[in-house]
């Protein structure tokens, strides 16, 4: 099927035409290419879904032979399963939405035809990334994706801060790509090969479950999938990676790229099912996680640093569920996440533009109102993501923590801890919700998001409603989970968490029953409140040991120590040259005296030695 | 060989007298006229050595070196003297001691 090859090749083309014309294109052709090309692939991946859902036939199409080394001959060849169409969906589906809301956003952008470019790249490297049949094709987008996400962190370059964040964003993500490329070499030296199904096939038939070498690679795979999904201990990069342009964080650190390491493991989960104790840590990385950036996130007061932290939080669920072994839901949690996520992020955007880029949600306040296209898209979004009855969010939550709770052994611990930071979810995006919309006004709005904004609200808040519906075809990819028998108890505690997480943050922001002024005006809850802010200190903690030190040693370095050897040469003769050009005197007389003395002493030593 | 014979220690005394005043004036002097005399007597005093030594084995070869330490010696005085007068017009003393531009 020629038309599979179109789908990442319709971006990756107009991205380069877009390169190419250096932003002197004029800017309605540039917001239709750019827009455009990822439409025009989102139809394609349409026309292949219902393809696949009609037969069901696992789609492989290669296009060439990428190179030849002896044995090691890895394609440009796709795999569409099941998993692929998923994700693809979400990439051009979400994507299109995020494009089209990106014209009217950044129009006023002199740079805007960059921006398409970078944004219709990272549409091709992303879509590479999970079409790929081999590990290495899969490297390739995997570092796309990575290096457009610099781009667009660092988009607003004037700004030092902007550029800071963006190299952040790709040093710490490079240290998981350095542990994955490791994976990767491992794997094909022991299995010899990096096509993902021969490989999981030889894996299986060589390897037996908990033997090292398994272990070894899905650590280091898992190390990738770390660094990429912004999980402990790699995660600090997202919240910072928030100095880009919203939609790019809607985009990018939302609803696709960041679950790159999400894709990785579902993709790969053979392996992590010969490694148990990965497999665990794999749970224990997704909790830890979770409950750290919700706490992180309940005491931010930036709109896009709450979100970025909550995205690090869901993730955090989605990387539990690859723990417990409930592939399909982590995916299912990935997909509705997506819509939602992507969905708050753009009604923050639109928060942000109609408010003269104010990011302080205590500056903000009263926007129902004023804002009610908006305000409604938020809500929705708030509620997805807070696993309220009936939304989409809920579905896939409620699956994961279910899983969660039937894994013998820690699954209680696990739920527990789940269901911790579900209650903070709840607090976390109604506190947002309350502060921004409700109470009074602390700023007016300057204009009214146009129909390129409202429209992909609207669409993504059917869908953040409705997406709990969806059957994703993911029957064939992943082994059928047990049936849930848990009792009805479970599940209504489950239910009922996150509303009591929305009546806190009723209670305390709008209806102000707690008296959280006073709670929080004692010396201790303030200084806990200052060390949820700062992300529970994690970046000083790395500050201290790792950027300090680092830098302090490139500074000694600087200095050039082994030259220092060399200089002391140069130092030494010429303090010997001082000191011997005192013996030229100048002085005949003093010559020969010497040279008398130095004759006789020749003299005895050699009559002593002959004696 | 008859006649008085001078024992070739005698000679060699003398010869080491005289080397050691030579030497003593080359050190102690400052005027290089001087200094140019005391070499003479130096090389007088080695020749000295050589014609004594060549007398006490009965061979020819003392009396070839001393011809040859002669010629040394005329040769150097040559360039010395000539030396010499440089000196005096350039420093307009002879004192070795004042002229030191070598000095490092």
């Amino acid at each position: 099927m020629a038309s599979v090859a179109l789908i990442p090749l319709l971006p990756l083309a107009s991205a380069i035409l877009l390169l190419l014309s250096a932003g002197k294109m004029p800017r309605h052709i540039t917001a239709i290419l750019g827009a455009g090309s990822v439409g025009l692939s989102a139809v394609c991946v349409a026309l292949l879904a219902r393809a696949f859902l009609a037969d069901g036939d696992i789609v492989q199409v290669t296009l060439w032979t990428w190179m030849a080394v002896g044995d090691f001959t890895p394609r440009i060849a796709f795999y569409i399963d099941g998993l692929t169409i998923v994700m693809m969906s979400v990439i051009t589906g979400v994507g299109f939405l995020i494009h089209l809301y990106s014209i009217e956003f950044m129009w006023d952008d002199e740079s805007i035809c960059r921006y398409f470019a970078y944004m219709n790249l990272f549409v091709a490297a992303m879509l590479l990334l999970v079409m790929a049949d081999n590990l290495l094709l899969l490297y390739l987008g995997w570092e796309g994706v990575g290096l457009c996400s610099y781009l667009l962190v660092g988009f607003w370059y004037r700004d030092p801060n902007n550029g800071k964040a963006a190299r952040k964003a790709f040093v710490v993500t490079r240290v998981g790509d350095t542990a994955m490329i490791l994976g990767l070499l491992l794997l094909f030296t022991e299995l010899g090969t990096l096509d993902i199904q021969p490989l999981m096939a030889a894996a299986n038939s060589q390897w037996q479950i908990g033997d090292t070498l398994p272990i070894l690679a899905t650590a280091l795979l898992l190390g990738g999938a770390v660094g990429k999904s912004a999980q402990l201990p790699l995660h600090t990069w997202l919240p910072d990676a928030m100095a880009g342009p919203t939609p790019v964080s809607a985009l990018i650190h939302a609803a696709t790229m960041v679950t790159a390491g999400v894709y990785l493991i579902a993709r790969t989960y053979e392996l992590f099912l010969l490694a148990p104790p990965t497999q665990l840590a794999v749970a224990w990385i997704g909790l830890a996680t979770l409950l750290l950036a919700a706490f992180a996130a309940v005491a931010q007061n930036d709109i896009k640093r709450i979100l970025a932290y909550s995205t690090i939080s869901q993730i955090g669920y989605m990387f539990l569920a690859l723990g417990v072994g409930a592939y399909a839901s982590g995916i299912f949690h990935l997909v509705t996440h997506a819509f939602f996520k992507a969905l708050l992020f753009l009604a923050a955007g639109a928060v942000i533009h109609c408010l003269h880029h104010e990011h302080n949600i205590f500056r903000m306040g009263g926007l129902r109102t004023r804002l009610p296209v908006v305000f409604w898209s938020f809500l929705i979004g708030s509620a997805a993501l807070a696993a309220l009855p009936f939304s989409s969010g809920f579905y896939s939550k409620d699956a994961i923590l279910l899983s969660a709770w039937e894994l013998p052994g820690i699954g209680h611990w696990l739920w527990a801890g789940g269901l911790l930071g579900a209650l903070l979810t709840g607090i976390y995006s109604f506190r947002l919700v309350f502060v921004v919309f409700f109470g009074e006004a602390h700023s007016e709005p300057d204009r009214q998001p146009g129909w390129k904004m409202s429209v992909p609200l609207v669409l993504l808040c059917i869908l953040a409603l409705s997406g709990g519906m969806l059957v994703l075809p993911l029957a064939q990819v992943f082994p059928a989970a047990a049936p849930h028998g848990a009792s009805h108890i479970i599940e209504y505690i489950a239910i009922g968490t996150p509303l009591l997480g929305l009546l806190l943050a009723y209670m305390i922001f709008l209806g102000h029953q707690l008296p959280a002024d006073k709670l929080v005006s004692s010396a201790s809850a303030r200084g806990m409140r200052n060390f949820f802010q700062a992300g529970w200190r994690v970046d000083q903690l790395y500050d201290a040991l790792l950027v300090r030190p680092f830098t302090a040693l490139s500074h000694w370095w600087r200095d050039e120590p082994v030259d220092r050897i060399y200089n002391g040469v140069v130092t030494l003769s010429q303090w010997a040259h001082h000191k011997l050009t005192a013996s030229q005197t100048g002085e005949l007389r003093w010559y020969a005296t010497t040279m008398v003395f130095g004759l006789v002493l020749l003299l005895a030593i050699v009559l002593r030695n002959a004696t | 060989m008859g006649g008085l014979q001078i024992p070739m220690e005698h000679v060699l005394v003398l010869a080491g007298l005289l080397f050691s005043c030579g030497l003593l004036g080359l050190m102690l002097r400052r005027n290089i006229i001087f200094m140019l005399m005391s070499l003479e007597v130096m090389l007088n005093a080695s020749a000295l050595a050589f014609v004594a030594a060549g007398a006490r084995w009965g061979q020819a070869d003392g009396q070839i070196i001393f011809l040859l330490i002669l010629s040394v010696a005329a040769a150097e005085v040559a360039v010395g003297l000539g030396l010499v007068l440089q000196i005096q017009r350039r420093f307009k003393t002879l004192d070795m001691d004042q002229a030191r531009r070598l000095r490092g």
